[in-house]
């Protein structure tokens, strides 16, 4: 039997390329991995061994022809359940989607099937992508590899659990207030927020289209660059996609330009919870060591993101989710979770006559001075690093009847997406926590921010800190 | 933005959004969102009186496409997950309009 | 009547565009299956998103212009969200503050100009029908008519009676009609319209306090109708000192009256915001001169040209201008007419009397045909003057009733002379001929 416990989207692809091992054999490997943990970790939401089997046979033909074949053929991995996928139930992780069946595939998927990926399954998350524990899933909370009894994070519960627990290379994720971030935080996985509009929209259930991106979840830096060269770009399906050419991102990756000069944002770090706090300025040590400059920074704004945030984005849910009337698809209204019911109702409100230019209209205003805040602060330096998320991946039910301290923790992801930046989460470091068994940690992970489209700045950053540290290595025990 | 932010009649916005809510609902829902209602209207404390509000943050303008036609989905594809249909429309109970 | 009517207009024209307004089904689907003009986007399926179609907005700006309208610097779309069966997203992507166009006016023949409020762009709604399915009553939804560009074009309430609207409604069909943007038909749907109707005392100066909207207005025939029937409904509630309720009400064409529409009565907020999924517009100077000169000169304009280059009168000048392929057939025929030495005005009674199948007789064909079927032989003057002789001759009677003044003894005498000759004369030349020698 193939041992995959060391692979990664780099190594599995020269195995592959090399003949050493046939597509088909590691997407069984896989297969079999994720059938036999979800049970556990509950990271799929639908599991595709039929097709994913197809697809690998496919990739070994093209190779017993000596096709050329591009660097994600044959590599197993997931999509984010809110994806649209031709003829594979695409559910939302909401009951009113339990049956839907697009006829239709999104741009991201359409792409990583023209790159020859094998799909292996449909994962998990916060029902709609509303919440950061994936306790919102109508179809179970999926668990965080490294301890069961804690959430992976959300909304892209599934996606961060799944690819740390090695059941995929690779998941496909969205962002609209740190969906893919905080979850790679919470699971030591690496985690792409793209700028607003590098990597289409098109065919992924929105939820607020006017911060919506779609990033992947990897386990190392060079994997996601990897998944990036194939989604991102231009998609005429989109009309808010970038028409920007996007770049090879691996390309120079180990490269970090001369000079580099990172900020601290002092709003991310005053009042830090302590471990979190060590864990970033150790970080940011390492990164000095490496000749890189840091300064602290301010982002005056950043302490109403949330309340611009929580804005806006029912605002947009509450008329995104207007389609889900049961006539053309899915079940009636009254199948939303209480969740989706409660941003539904929030943004009917905010949006409503008379109150429009109090809410929305006001936090249109302050999204402004937070988009230039971060301008503001790229004219000094190149990137910010800072914490993702405010506390450690935390015990399943312990958050979740009070919605407004669960908003209160996006504290640290939400205004990069008002400001439409990109974003990287890199696992950072582990910290114990006191109310676990003794010898328990829990990964933290940082987030690098850079200017719009500064994508592959984020990755070389992210690659030199990688490379010194290597968390990567430390797996979850499964 | 009044200091005092305003009470939400759920009762009217549940109508608004199409949702039927629970009894049992309403009363949580009216204190959690009055609780968020009361948290965001900080922003009223902002003074954004020359502040444009940012619309798209792409700075994109005028994307179209061409007036081109392409094919369509089937009838079959388009009502496969329907819960009604009959003779290729969709079904729902009688809309009551004279 | 001690009121005057206050009525304004909103009219939705459906443009005859090849694709949907934001997606790439087939804008051409009167009569086709239910179901067979759709896709992800105008279905609304989860995660479709808009792209929007750069003819549309084009002749929608077309049109503001013909109407004399402005056009906005900058603009967008935004969303108006309502839940009805055949509206697919739950929300329609319209315009709300920043209108494509805006400020317009049109001329009616009485001089009076009707103020244009504004003119923007749109997408339709599915297409809902009613019916009886093993005895129970449902609704019927087919999206091909989802997301089918439309322009609506909304008029301040400066129209008095019926007649007006229906000028108005004429001259809009004519105009978009002339820019080719649209079939304009009425009872297919390309045209509808939307009156709001209420009466004010005579002479005063504000407007009402109510208005009332009426849809399902179908056809030009029951536009008159529909808000003769309005009026003298709300006279007779004003009489009795009551305000009439302000409501959406239907034209039922079975009861020849309009019908309160109850079920749309419903308080409405439309939570109008800016559509996140389309970056917003801006039109330059240059783009909107480009669109100017491509506009094609209008029924106006065309009228105006038709008097005074061809002589018409302005009888003849609207009847041929009424659509732009008659006015393009007389044009033609009046080039050929030149060379057969037809005035401009021969021509146009030939066209207006002969009523020509234009679509299927070339206008050059149209005049060949017209000579061949006058064609006067050439007579022998010597033959004919001989022949006048001998008739004059024979028939002094009518010379004497012609002289003292009886006109049918010309007529008498010209048949006669014909019918000697025994060929085909030109017989107004004939009479003239007659006429001198009889002096």
């Amino acid at each position: 039997m193939l041992d995959i416990s060391d692979l990664t989207i780099e190594k599995a692809q020269k195995l592959i390329a090399s003949k050493q091992i046939k597509a088909l054999e590691l997407t069984d490997a896989y297969f079999k991995r994720a059938v036999k943990l979800n049970p556990i970790i509950n990271s799929f939401i639908t599991i595709t061994g039929d097709a994913a089997r197809d697809q690998a046979k496919k990739i070994d033909d093209l190779i017993a022809n000596k096709q050329p074949i591009s660097p994600l053929a044959g590599i197993p991995i997931g999509i984010k359940d809110i994806f649209s996928t031709k003829g594979i139930k695409t559910t939302a992780a909401s009951k009113v989607l339990e049956d839907y069946i697009p006829p239709y595939d999104a741009t991201v998927v359409t792409k990583l099937k023209d790159a020859n990926a094998v799909i292996l399954g449909k994962t998990n998350l916060d029902a709609w992508a509303h919440g950061a524990s994936g306790e919102n899933s109508d179809f179970g909370a999926a668990k965080n590899p490294y301890d069961l009894e804690r959430v992976p994070g959300g909304s892209s519960s599934g996606s961060a659990s799944a690819t740390a627990a090695n059941q995929v290379l690779a998941a496909t994720s969205t962002d609209t207030g740190g969906s893919t971030r905080q979850p790679a935080s919470f699971c030591n996985v690496v985690g792409l927020k793209p700028t607003y509009g590098r990597v289409s929209r098109y065919g992924t259930v929105a939820m607020a289209s006017s911060l919506d991106t779609m990033g992947h979840i990897t386990k190392t830096i060079y994997d996601n660059a990897l998944m990036l060269n194939t989604t991102a770009g231009y998609d005429p399906m989109d009309a808010t996609s970038s028409t920007k050419k996007s770049e090879d991102y691996t390309k120079d990756i180990e490269k970090v330009p001369k000079g580099l000069k990172l900020g601290l944002p002092k709003e991310y770090i005053d009042g830090l919870d302590d471990k979190i706090k060590n864990v970033i300025t150790s970080a940011a040590k390492k990164l000095e060591k490496l000749g890189v400059k840091i300064v602290e920074v301010s982002l005056p704004y950043t302490k109403y993101g949330v309340a611009t945030y929580y804005i806006i984005q029912p605002a947009e849910v509450s008329s995104n989710l207007a389609r889900y009337d049961g006539i053309r698809y899915g079940n009636k209204r009254d199948a939303f979770g209480p969740e989706a019911k409660r941003r539904i109702i929030l943004g009917t409100f905010t949006l409503s006559a008379g109150y429009y230019d109090a809410y929305y209209l006001k936090a249109m205003k302050v999204r402004r001075l937070i988009r230039d805040d971060f301008i503001n602060a790229f004219k000094e330096v190149d990137a910010l690093i800072c914490p993702v998320s405010p506390t450690l991946p935390f015990k399943l039910g312990e958050k979740a009847s009070d919605p407004l301290s669960m908003y209160l923790a996006d504290i640290y992801t939400v205004n990069i997406n008002l400001a439409g930046v990109p974003a990287l989460t890199v696992p950072a470091g582990f910290v114990d926590d006191p109310s676990t068994s003794s010898g328990q940690v829990l990964p933290v992970g940082m987030q690098i921010i850079g200017p719009d489209f500064s994508e592959k700045l984020l990755y070389q950053i992210g690659y030199a800190y990688e490379q010194e540290t290597k968390w990567y290595e430390t797996k979850p025990k499964l | 933005m009044k200091k005092q932010s305003p009470q939400i009649d759920i009762e009217k916005v549940a109508k608004l959004a199409n949702l039927a809510l629970k009894a049992e609902e309403k009363a949580t829902f009216q204190k959690q969102l009055e609780e968020i209602i009361n948290y965001v209207s900080q922003l009223g404390n902002i003074d954004t009186d020359n502040v444009e509000p940012i619309g798209h943050i792409t700075g994109l303008e005028n994307i179209t496409r061409s007036d081109e036609a392409g094919p369509s989905l089937s009838q079959e594809d388009a009502l496969l997950n329907a819960p009604k249909t009959h003779n290729g429309f969709f079904k729902v109970d009688a809309i009551l309009e004279e | 009547m001690n009121y005057e009517p206050v009525i304004g207009l909103e009219v939705h024209v459906e443009l005859y565009t090849k694709s949907k307004m934001f997606c790439a089904c087939s804008a051409d689907y009167f009569g086709e299956e239910p179901n067979t003009h759709t896709c992800p986007v105008c279905l609304g399926l989860p995660g479709a998103l808009p792209s929007p179609n750069q003819q549309a907005i084009d002749w929608c700006l077309e049109i503001g212009l013909a109407l004399g309208t402005k056009i906005a610097n900058s603009s967008k779309f935004d969303r108006k969200n309502y839940f009805y069966p055949d509206l697919a997203k739950g929300y329609q992507i319209s315009q709300y503050d920043l209108p494509f166009c805006s400020g317009g006016e049109v001329t009616l023949t009485n001089g009076k100009k009707i103020r244009i409020t504004r003119a923007h762009m749109e997408e339709d709604t599915g297409k809902l029908t009613h019916a009886k399915v093993d005895g129970k009553s449902v609704s019927l939804i087919d999206f091909n008519r989802s997301g089918v560009p439309l322009v609506e074009i909304v008029t301040e309430p400066d129209f008095e009676n019926a007649r007006e609207v229906v000028e108005y409604l004429k001259k809009l069909q004519q105009t978009v009609r002339y820019l080719g943007v649209s079939q304009a038909d009425m009872e297919k749907g390309d045209m509808r319209l939307e009156p709001n109707i209420s009466l004010r005392k005579k002479g005063q100066k504000d407007l009402p306090d109510y208005k009332v909207e009426v849809k399902n207005i179908n056809s030009f025939k029951f536009v008159e109708k529909a808000i003769n029937f309005e009026i003298s409904r709300q006279a007779k509630i004003l009489d009795v000192g009551e305000l009439p309720v302000q409501e959406t009400r239907g034209w039922n064409e079975q009861k020849n009256a309009t019908v309160s529409q109850r079920s749309k009565e419903e308080a409405h907020d439309y939570r109008y915001f800016p559509e996140p999924d389309i970056p917003p517009f801006t039109f330059t100077k240059e783009q909107i001169e480009k669109l100017t000169k491509k506009t094609p000169e209008l029924p106006a304009a065309k009228l105006e040209r038709f008097k005074k280059d061809y002589q018409l009168s302005q009888y003849d000048a609207e009847i041929l201008t009424r659509d732009l392929s008659s006015a393009d057939y007389f044009e033609e025929a009046t080039y050929a007419g030149k060379e057969a030495g037809l005035t401009p005005k021969q021509v146009a009674n030939i066209i207006i009397n002969k009523k020509p199948d234009i679509a299927n007789i070339l206008p050059a064909t149209l005049i060949k045909n017209y000579i061949a079927a006058n064609q006067t032989a050439p007579v022998d003057k010597t033959k004919l003057e001989k022949a006048i002789d001998e008739v004059l001759a024979q028939n002094q009677k009518a010379v004497e009733d012609y002289k003292s003044g009886k006109e049918n003894a010309l007529m008498f005498l010209l048949g006669a002379v014909m019918k000697k000759i025994a060929t085909k004369l030109d017989a107004n030349l004939l009479k003239s001929k007659l006429q001198e020698r009889l002096k």
